[in-house]
């Protein structure tokens, strides 16, 4: 006998009781009835939208603060896009901040949601949203300039205090 | 007068049978999902009643793709088989008593034949056909397998089913359907005297309609969709529907033959008028065919699928041979009394 014969392993043989189908397949109703009137799981979507936590990273968007983007228009949030879907044109400005972008736009189509140019802003400009319902029916829509991007502070102060908690 | 009695008969019921078959698959849906916690169809009209619909409208404007190689005569014969088998075997089950309606006594049952039980089992046994032949006219390795396996399917079961109804009719004396019923008046329903017989019966139909846990013609995981792999469109939408219309059928039979029919008890002693209790009767008929057509349904979404070897073996070496001892039994305990 090698050391690599595998072992027979002897089952018991079904009794008659067994054999016969019948108790096991009337536990098995048993089971998926009683599971007819548990509560159910589904979320009725277009009526019952879920409301994310603030750790959800959903599509970027530029802070609004009194109607003013914060972006100063350093261009580090392009820089570390590893998609590379971000393109940023900055110029001067009156403003106390001196400079703003004068075109901000984001590929949506490539945007991977990774956060990256969340996580690299100096200025807390651009963060994550909670929206997640992303459509568009051609691929120039996909590319969200100044317009869609901008979104006043309140609505994304959830996001702000997760990212200050955690530091 | 009696052709039209008969027509509006067959077009009655033929309107409610189709109507009813619409509707078993969206119970099925609801149903399973029900069992799998789940919501399942509910947009369509109001809680999705009208799913049925959309579903048929779908599938009507689908494109009906037929294989270069297949046999196009049969490849479009194999689903007309399989409904109108299904549909045509309601024609001799009896879902009341007569009822007098404008001075006529109408018999609530198509067609009153005396061999009722040599046509349910004639042509349940053709309903395989319709598997069989588009599972062959597709040229496909899928659909082929799916046929034979039904083939053989309904060879192994049709022997344990024939002889289990045996025992209803040595009891009841009769091949016609309306007498087996009227023989269960009362609390005298076979399924009390013929329990085992019941059984047998109700498994040889599920395997009869290819329903779960002897689907192995359509068996998805392994033969992709068995043998209406090649089919799509109005066809493939007939397949669907004679699926559950055979189910319907069978759950019918079963009534008629073990659950006592039409038959109420108490309900004729009752004290209501004789139409009222006619009502009533057709109402209970529905009511257990629709307890059997539940029933299969539960099954099928609580028993895996049995492999093909474990099919073989059930029914040749344990239901053939319990039909057997069931229908001696049955022999001995008539002759006795």
């Amino acid at each position: 006998m090698t050391a690599n014969h595998p072992k027979i392993v002897h089952r018991r043989d079904l009794s008659f009781w067994e054999k016969l189908y019948l108790p096991q397949i009337f536990g098995g109703l048993r089971i998926t009835l009683s599971q007819l009137f548990k509560p159910r799981f589904t979320r009725q979507y277009p009526e019952e939208r879920w409301n994310p936590p603030p750790s959800f990273r959903g599509r970027p968007v530029l802070v609004e603060d009194g109607g003013i983007e914060r972006c100063v228009a350093c261009g580090l949030c392009a820089r570390v896009c590893p998609a590379l879907a971000i393109e940023v044109q900055g110029s001067e400005t009156e403003l106390p901040k001196e400079r703003y972008p004068v075109k901000f736009e984001i590929n949506m189509l490539r945007c991977i949601f990774c956060g990256f140019c969340e996580e690299v802003c100096p200025e807390e400009a651009i963060v994550m949203s909670k929206e997640y319902e992303l459509t568009f029916t051609s691929q120039e829509d996909g590319i969200f300039g100044k317009d869609k991007l901008l979104m006043p502070a309140e609505k994304l102060k959830d996001r702000i205090d997760f990212l200050r908690q955690n530091r | 007068m009696e052709i039209l009695i008969a027509a509006i008969k067959i077009g009655v019921v033929l309107f409610v049978l189709l109507t009813a078959v619409a509707y078993i698959t969206l119970l099925e849906r609801r149903v399973a999902a029900a069992i799998q916690n789940r919501v399942g169809p509910n947009r369509v009209g109001w809680n999705g009643l009208l799913q049925p619909l959309a579903d048929v409208l779908k599938l009507v404007t689908k494109e009906d793709i037929v294989p270069k190689s297949a046999n196009r005569f049969i490849h479009d014969l194999a689903p007309v088989i399989s409904i109108g088998v299904a549909l045509s075997t309601f024609a001799v089950i009896p879902f009341g008593d007569s009822i007098n309606l404008f001075g006529h006594d109408v018999k609530l049952q198509i067609a009153s034949v005396d061999i009722g039980i040599l046509y349910i089992l004639a042509l349940t046994s053709l309903g395989v056909y319709g598997v069989t032949l588009s599972g062959w006219s597709s040229n496909s390795k899928y659909s082929l397998l799916g046929g034979l396996r039904s083939s053989a399917q309904l060879i192994s079961y049709e022997l344990a089913m024939g002889l289990s109804i045996i025992g209803v009719v040595m009891i009841s004396g009769t091949l016609q359907l309306d007498k087996i019923v009227e023989a269960q008046a009362g609390w005298r329903w076979n399924i009390f005297l013929q329990p085992l017989g019941f059984i047998l019966f109700v498994i040889s139909s599920f395997a009869e309609t290819n329903r779960l846990p002897f689907d192995l013609p359509e068996a998805e995981p392994e033969l992709v969709g068995g043998y209406h792999t090649e089919y799509s469109g109005l066809k493939f939408g007939l397949f669907y529907l004679s699926e559950y219309a055979s189910m319907l059928t069978a759950s019918a039979i079963i009534t008629t033959l073990y659950l006592g029919g039409w038959q109420v008890p108490f309900l004729a002693h009752s004290g209501y008028s004789p139409e009222w209790i006619s009502i009533l009767q057709v109402l209970g008929f529905c009511l257990k065919v629709s307890f059997m057509v539940f029933f299969f349904i539960a099954i099928r979404w609580t028993l895996p699928r049995f492999r093909y070897d474990q099919l073989m073996n059930l029914g040749w070496k344990a239901m053939l041979p319990l039909a057997i001892v069931n229908l001696l039994l049955t022999g001995l305990v008539v002759l006795i009394l």
